[in-house]
């Protein structure tokens, strides 16, 4: 990954929640970068971070919820400091969010035309007519039909692709270096879903933003991402490009996903379940957080949290069985981000087990 | 329809014509028919699983509904083992014939523990002779969804979702039922545990020979699950074939879109795919195009299909497709 062009660069982001049950760990270092105009996806299963994530990014969480420690930098720049005032400029104008349910993302009481023109005038120069022009437009952009008439209409009377079409318009309205979709398509059905990601794949090359796609979907994923996050108990399971994660998976977590999925070429086979049930966040154990699901989890899986290592193609991963066998075969690349070689003795300790 | 319908021996479940239409007020004296499911007729063997898909508000949900006489039907022949499904058969009925839902937050009681919640179509159909016996039942059917005795005395809320759905699973199965409705059983469910939960259906087939109907939006599961799929759009079935030749070889231009839209878990293979986007969205069922309905989004429409609806006609080998041009 080239340094120069990281947009967005997210360091051992921590998020907690305090709940009535004890302090909820969501997200447990998460680390990754997001490139310029590239599609970063983060794909995990129901409470694995991956919407706590984006939400830390936009710094929207819950009021129980708050970043403990991490840095998130947008071009440089630690966004977890700025004050609440400039973080309200950086929401709409650097970076849009659009969010899993079109239905209750919009006001019903105010029109569309309405709701567009309040964040184009919030954040541009436009004002009057011409945020009213602008809404217009980006209405056209993102394909509703007579715009000008639309603009007088209520959420209710638009279906539901065509909300979510309405909420890309107003997270777009700005344009943004940055568009995070959590579950963009999920309440939809596949015919819109096809038409929406199609859309925003066609805009992306229009704006040139970059997009985070949060999913639970790996079809989706496949379609939309360059580079791919894998989520697990709130931690970073593997990171590489979407060949890496879907042709080459390191982690037993990727790989139970996979071959969970039915696919066309799994007919007539028994779909292969990872067993077990999701961990609770609320007392994550001490080794690896899937260890207890695992089926070739080992001793020391379960006393400690496996390092991220890199193989020589970039390819990162936390897990001890990756890492012995990637050490086997001699392609973990042993340089850590600064140049210097790694501290090896963990690695040294997986070989030395067997 | 004007010849009477005779069921056939070989099915298990057969519907004929079902018609289910809704009565929606669109005005102080006005109230027009919601056309949920409009003709439609299937027929499922004994141990087979047949997959409903299709988009939502396409009447997939009302079909197993009005199946089970959870609706009373408009219209049509519905039949079980031979007999007619109607008002006075249904009593003695609904015990060979059970239901699984999507939700398995809503569809288990909260203030019932899991003992009474696989115990209560026992009780409601006496389906044992002392408490022993009972006890006995429900421990073997929790066995049989893979889940331990000592959760029998638990309620709802402890439970994961995949585990509730077992639970609803063990409820539906606690009466020995040959036929078995799963209305998007597994779609709320994570993917590591959507496959726990395919799994059991499979294997819970092959110990008991129940039949299916396997209502889900989501075709990659229904066709790994499915030995026959039918594609329903706006309340009329437009294409039904065996699952590998539906997929393969699918005829009817929305059931080809249909496959082309599904997001497929293969990064080069996804991003090759050439789509069939469609335009615009599926009409209200209250303002049906005429003649088919699919003809306000399909590429090929025609006057002919304005003005008449196309019949399912066999193309050969029981893949039947609804389409004047195909």
């Amino acid at each position: 990954m080239a340094e120069n062009n990281v947009i967005l660069s997210v360091q051992d982001l921590h998020t907690s929640f305090t709940t009535d049950h004890g302090e909820v760990m969501a997200v447990n270092g998460v680390t990754f970068n997001l490139n310029e105009g590239m599609t970063l996806g983060i794909v995990g299963e129901s409470g694995s971070g991956k919407s706590v994530t984006a939400y830390s990014i936009m710094q929207i969480l819950e009021k129980n919820g708050s970043i403990k420690s991490g840095k998130i930098l947008f071009k440089g720049e630690d966004i977890t400091r700025w004050p609440e005032a400039k973080m309200r400029d950086f929401r709409g104008k650097k970076c849009s969010i659009i969010f899993q349910d079109p239905m209750t993302s919009l006001n019903p009481v105010f029109t569309i035309g309405w709701q567009l023109k309040e964040a184009i005038e919030l954040h541009t120069d436009r004002k009057g007519k011409a945020a009213e022009d602008r809404a217009i437009e980006m209405l056209k952009l993102v394909g509703v039909n007579e715009p000008e008439k639309r603009i007088h209409q209520y959420p209710f009377e638009f279906s539901g692709g065509m909300r979510q079409r309405v909420m890309i318009a107003m997270a777009l309205a700005c344009e943004p270096d940055i568009l995070i979709a959590d579950e963009p398509t999920t309440a939809l059905d596949v015919t819109i879903q096809a038409q929406i990601l199609e859309l925003m794949q066609d805009l992306q090359k229009k704006m040139k933003m970059a997009i985070i796609i949060v999913t639970h979907d790996l079809g989706v994923i496949a379609q939309m991402a360059d580079e791919i996050i894998v989520m697990y108990g709130g931690r970073v399971c593997e990171r590489g490009t979407a060949e890496d994660i879907f042709y080459r998976p390191a982690h037993e977590y990727t790989k139970g996903l996979l071959r969970s999925i039915p696919s066309v070429d799994k007919i007539g086979q028994r779909l292969v379940p990872i067993s077990g049930t999701p961990i609770n966040l609320l007392n994550l154990p001490k080794g690896c957080a899937f260890c207890p699901r695992c089926d070739q989890a080992m001793k020391i899986c379960l006393e400690q949290q496996p390092p991220e290592t890199r193989t020589i193609d970039g390819h990162l991963s936390s897990c001890w069985k990756a890492i012995e066998e990637e050490a086997a075969a001699g392609l973990i690349d042993l340089t850590g981000p600064d140049g210097k070689p790694e501290d090896t003795s963990k690695l040294a300790e997986v070989s030395e087990k067997d | 329809m004007a010849d009477k319908f005779t069921p056939d021996s070989q099915y298990l479940v057969q519907a004929h014509d079902m018609k289910m239409y809704f009565p929606v007020k669109t005005g102080w004296f006005h109230t027009t028919p919601l056309k949920a499911v409009d003709g439609v007729s299937f027929d499922i063997k004994p141990g087979e699983t047949l997959g409903l898909v299709g988009e939502s508000g396409c009447g997939k949900t009302t079909v197993g509904r009005t199946l089970l006489r959870l609706y009373k039907p408009t219209g049509g022949d519905m039949y079980f083992g031979g007999k007619r499904i109607d008002e006075k058969s249904i009593g003695g009925l609904r015990k060979d014939m059970q239901m699984v839902f999507q939700d398995p937050y809503s569809s288990l009681n909260p203030r019932m523990t899991v003992e009474d919640i696989i115990g209560e179509p026992l009780d409601v159909h006496k389906l044992y002779s002392g408490k022993k016996e009972r006890r006995e039942k429900i421990l073997y059917l929790m066995e049989l969804v893979g889940l331990n005795a000592e959760h029998a005395t638990r309620y709802a809320h402890e439970f994961s979702g995949g585990q509730r759905q077992r639970i609803g699973i063990a409820r539906a199965l606690a009466t020995n039922p040959s036929f078995i409705v799963c209305d998007e059983a597994v779609s709320a469910l994570d993917v590591s545990i959507q496959a726990q939960v395919i799994n059991m259906f499979e294997d819970l087939q092959k110990k008991l020979g129940v039949a299916y109907l396997f209502i889900a939006h989501d075709l990659l599961v229904v066709h790994h699950i499915s030995n026959r799929i039918a594609v329903m759009y706006l309340g009329r079935m437009v294409e039904t074939a065996e699952s590998n030749e539906l997929n393969n070889n699918p005829i009817h231009p929305y059931t080809q879109s249909l496959l082309s839209a599904v997001p497929y878990p293969d990064p080069k293979e996804a991003k090759a795919r050439k789509r069939i986007i469609l335009e615009g969205d599926v009409p209200s069922p209250l303002h049906m195009p005429s003649g088919c309905p699919f003809r306000t989004r399909c590429r090929y429409a025609t006057d002919q299909c304005k003005a008449e609806m196309p019949p399912l006609t066999d193309k050969g080998g029981g893949h039947k497709v609804a389409c004047w041009n195909r």
